[in-house]
């Protein structure tokens, strides 16, 4: 087979390199993508989208089932309980994964980028070797983005397999599991566990820290917790998993008071992390350096090898798509010649839990470990009509200022939906808005977003509506 | 009668202070118009400060080598029928000059208390900020304010912000591309790095920029430079290192070099001196104290192989090698660091043709080693490749001639380029 030898060769086709290569195609720089499995990566198959699809699913299912009992306030109700088709939401969910997949195939043809179907593998760091399954192709490039993403962290007491399961698998399952153990509760297992609670399993989850979701301040976190209360999920915190009972149908779990117990299950589902793929063939020849288990970069995502860029989840935290995704922009811009660095203010961050959480910029306690000192401002969705109108008044908004001069350091939020004030809090963070700047712009009725100009006059002491 | 004010003037040149070279005046002088009061020093030039009053001097403010800031109070004078309207705040007689001149930093603007209301416009702020921001905090500045400045080149820590709370706007870094910052080279490539580092001279090597400013500021350099054919010396250097007994060091060009300044200083003492220019004194010794200059971990020094005209070369070749490892190893006596009568200076190990070495004060003559290298050379029939290797050497002209210096070199040539002469006893 012929060698082709481009500018630019990306090697993984998820939302750092997909970007990255379209951007690059756009800047008329020859670009070729590599990607084993499907185009999108880990966001699209088996991240972001599939999971807000089963997450969606789940509350609509939750809601009508509400009705169904007869306990909904806005006086709908159904005459018989409705019923799950778990594989048809499945089947669902991946026509719309697969509608994401040939969009970006058809953005990266449109962007004139070459696509190779194949698993690559360094034979030095500008060429790659990749099995297509037409045989071996070598490509040969000027510069390599290396964005091969991440995976499920597998406990070695608990491999995956039968019972126990990754993500990954549990986003494809056809049939419901009657109990679910969520191993880990960070944003995905907690994400997870609360889908499958409102579809029907009983769900146990258990986290070794103190609190579910420990990235995140007490505060944020509690609506979360009643929520889950309500939704039946136990939450055994302070406990760590053990291992899997002799039989295979149950999970071995210590608590904080060092007892053990049985923890029947259909599924054990591990969430307790994920690793970056550096298990890449021919990577360990290239000496690049690390921090920790990642592939260091500078500020503009370049490796210790000349022309060698890494981006996304192999580069470390926060391990985010719209990381990756601006990640992979950037280095494109500088492939094309242009002057580009990592100057963000701030990724913010969705926990896409019941309510969702929110969070961009720092929180209080970040702040003043940063020996700055801050006022806040919070609000309370329970004085917002909007939140009342959708029967979902739990939670708040939360604006971190300068003391000295307002400026806005952090904001947060934790209600039903806040997902979509994202876009305003990273704007007024990177604008380098002060409060009086929210404070002063006119906000829609009646809106969620209300809540955030509230927080800023709260935060300036005169908030209007509370 | 009232008192006139004669502040600092601007003296050009962009300079913020001046030093005080010259009184013509003291207290109780009587001065007329025009009259040259004083003269102050900048980097350029002499600038003399004439009255433009006729009076009587009654305070001066500064002694000679204060330096003063411009517009700082200079001086006094009592003027008939002068109405100083002494309340209106003109009167700053009271500070010290030197003083004000010290305390002229101007003022950091950052993170006041009170947000500041903006300014309308920035038209006419200063671009520039008065001192950078420190590199870990980050200027105020939206997303495409930032892109603008990367692709201009300019580091938005030098801007000063006229917004909200300093944030930068556009017109601020337009307004600081065009006021006098430096343009950007292009928009294209690398971008500008404006960082500049301040690094407090201490320690050796505060006391090497001492000695070399001491030198090449006293010192009227001459440096001759010749070509010596190394090719018989490195047959005869090669031979002897694979015959050499078990406890005799290893022979690199140095030691031959030292035996070759032995024989030519015998013929021209006049070059293994050291000259006290302050008493007028030349000392030409007997003893030839070889200076080697060395880089070390902490910088350069020389170490000092004493009595080379008593040494063989095999001597040379071992005190040498210790001297050497004492001083990179930071062991060597001051003893072993002092008292050299000529130097050898070598960067050939570096590449160069040749270099202008700064003799080691107060020495008159220094001899430096270029790289050997083979090149074709005529030998009146044909090119024969021949290693060849500059000497770089100077000498205090003063003291040594051009002619001798050339007849010292041209004789270390003729040593080298036939050692065996260096073996031959005179």
């Amino acid at each position: 087979m012929k060698e082709i030898s481009c500018k630019l060769l990306v090697i993984g086709a998820g939302p750092g390199g997909y970007v990255c290569a379209i951007r690059a195609g756009q800047l008329g720089v020859d670009t070729v993508i590599v990607e084993a499995g499907k185009p999108g990566g880990t966001c699209l198959n088996v991240g972001c989208i599939p999971s807000k699809a089963l997450i969606h699913a789940a509350e609509e299912y939750d809601k009508i089932r509400h009705m169904a009992e007869g306990q909904s306030p806005l006086g709908i109700s159904l005459q018989a309980p409705p019923s799950l088709d778990l594989a048809a939401t499945v089947a669902w969910k991946d026509g719309i994964v697969g509608r994401l997949n040939s969009g970006v195939s058809g953005l990266l043809r449109k962007a004139r980028v070459k696509i190779v179907q194949g698993r690559a593998a360094f034979r030095d760091g500008k060429t790659v070797e990749v099995q297509t399954e037409t045989g071996m192709q070598v490509i040969r490039a000027e510069m390599v983005v290396i964005a091969t993403g991440s995976k499920p962290v597998e406990l070695p007491f608990l491999p995956f397999g039968g019972p126990v399961i990754s993500s990954t698998e549990a986003l494809s399952l056809t049939a419901l599991p009657k109990k679910l153990v969520v191993v880990g509760g960070g944003y995905i297992g907690l994400e997870l566990g609360t889908a499958f609670a409102k579809l029907g399993s009983e769900v146990t989850i258990v986290e070794a820290a103190a609190q579910v979701l420990p990235q995140y301040d007490g505060e944020l976190v509690r609506p979360v917790q009643k929520r889950l209360q309500q939704l039946g999920v136990r939450v055994l915190t302070g406990a760590k998993a053990k291992g899997l009972a002799s039989g295979g149908d149950a999970l071995l779990v210590e608590t904080s008071d060092g007892k053990e117990h049985t923890l029947q299950a259909d599924k054990i589902l591990v969430t307790v992390g994920r690793r970056p793929n550096t298990d890449m063939v021919g990577l360990e020849g290239l000496d690049l350096d690390r921090s920790g288990p990642f592939l260091r970069i500078d500020d503009q995502c370049r490796t210790s090898m000349r022309g060698v860029f890494a981006i996304g989840d192999i580069t470390g935290e926060p391990m985010l798509a719209h990381r990756a995704m601006a990640q992979g922009e950037m280095v494109a811009e500088i492939a094309a010649g242009l002057k580009r660095g990592w100057d963000k203010r701030c990724i913010p961050a969705v926990c896409f839990t019941d309510p969702e959480i929110l969070s961009a910029g720092l929180s209080p306690d970040e702040a003043r470990r940063n020996g700055l000192e801050v006022r806040v401002g919070q609000f309370p969705f329970s004085a917002n009509g909007r939140a009342m109108t959708m029967l979902a008044e739990d939670g708040f908004v939360r604006v971190v200022a300068r003391a000295d001069n307002n400026v806005v350091l952090g904001l947060q939020a934790v209600g039903a939906g806040v997902s979509e004030l994202a876009s305003a809090f990273a704007l007024a963070i990177e604008m380098g808005a002060r409060v009086e700047d929210i404070a002063a712009t006119v906000h829609a009725h009646p809106t969620r977003g209300e809540a955030l100009q509230e927080a800023a006059l709260k935060t300036l002491g005169h908030a209007l509506h509370i | 009668m009232g008192e006139f004010t004669i502040k600092m003037p601007d003296v050009g040149e962009g300079v913020a202070e001046a030093e005080l070279v010259e009184w013509n005046v003291k207290p109780g002088d009587p001065v007329r118009e025009d009259m040259v009061l004083a003269a102050v020093m900048t980097d350029k030039a002499t600038v003399e400060i004439p009255s433009p009053v006729a009076g009587v001097v009654t305070w001066v403010g500064a002694e000679i080598g204060d330096t003063v800031a411009v517009k700082a109070p200079l001086l006094r004078i009592e003027v008939p029928g002068y109405d100083d309207g002494s309340s209106s705040g003109e009167d700053e007689g009271d500070t010290p000059v030197a003083a004000a001149a010290a305390a002229a930093p101007v003022a950091a603007a950052s993170s006041s208390n009170e947000p500041k209301a903006a300014p309308s416009a920035s038209v006419g702020a200063p671009a520039p900020r008065p001192s950078p921001l420190p590199d870990s905090q980050r200027p105020l500045a939206s997303p495409a304010v930032r892109l603008r400045a990367r692709e201009s080149g300019v580091d938005l820590r030098q801007v000063a912000g006229t917004g909200p709370a300093g944030r930068i706007t556009h017109e601020d870094v337009e307004l600081f591309l065009t006021s006098g910052a430096p343009q950007p080279v292009a928009s294209h490539g690398p971008a500008r790095n404006l960082r500049v580092e301040e690094i407090k001279l201490t320690g050796m090597r505060r006391r090497i920029a001492e000695r070399m400013t001491l030198s090449a500021s006293r010192i009227p350099h001459i440096s001759y430079v010749e070509e010596v054919d190394m090719t018989d010396l490195e047959e005869l250097r090669t031979t002897m290192n694979r015959d050499r007994k078990p406890d005799h060091p290893k022979l690199t060009i140095l030691p031959f070099l030292m035996r070759a300044m032995v024989k030519a200083i015998a013929r021209q003492p006049e070059v293994n001196a050291t000259f006290d220019d302050n008493n007028g004194i030349i000392s030409r010794f007997g003893a030839v104290h070889i200076g080697i200059a060395t880089q070390t971990p902490t910088g350069l020094t020389v170490p000092v192989v004493r009595h080379t005209e008593a040494r063989n070369i095999w001597d040379c070749a071992a005190e040498l090698t210790r001297l050497a490892d004492a001083a990179r190893s930071g062991t060597a006596l001051r003893e072993e660091l002092t008292g050299s009568t000529i130097t050898i200076t070598s960067l050939g190990a570096l590449g160069g043709i040749a270099t202008t070495p700064i003799i080691n004060h107060p020495e008159v003559a220094i001899i430096g080693v270029n790289k050997m290298v083979v090149r074709p050379v005529w030998d009146g029939t044909q090119f024969v490749p021949r290693k060849m290797m500059n000497l770089s050497s100077s000498f205090d002209h003063r003291i040594i001639d051009g002619w001798d210096a050339a007849t010292f070199v041209q004789r270390i040539k003729t040593l080298l380029e036939t050692p065996a002469l260096i073996f031959i006893e005179d």
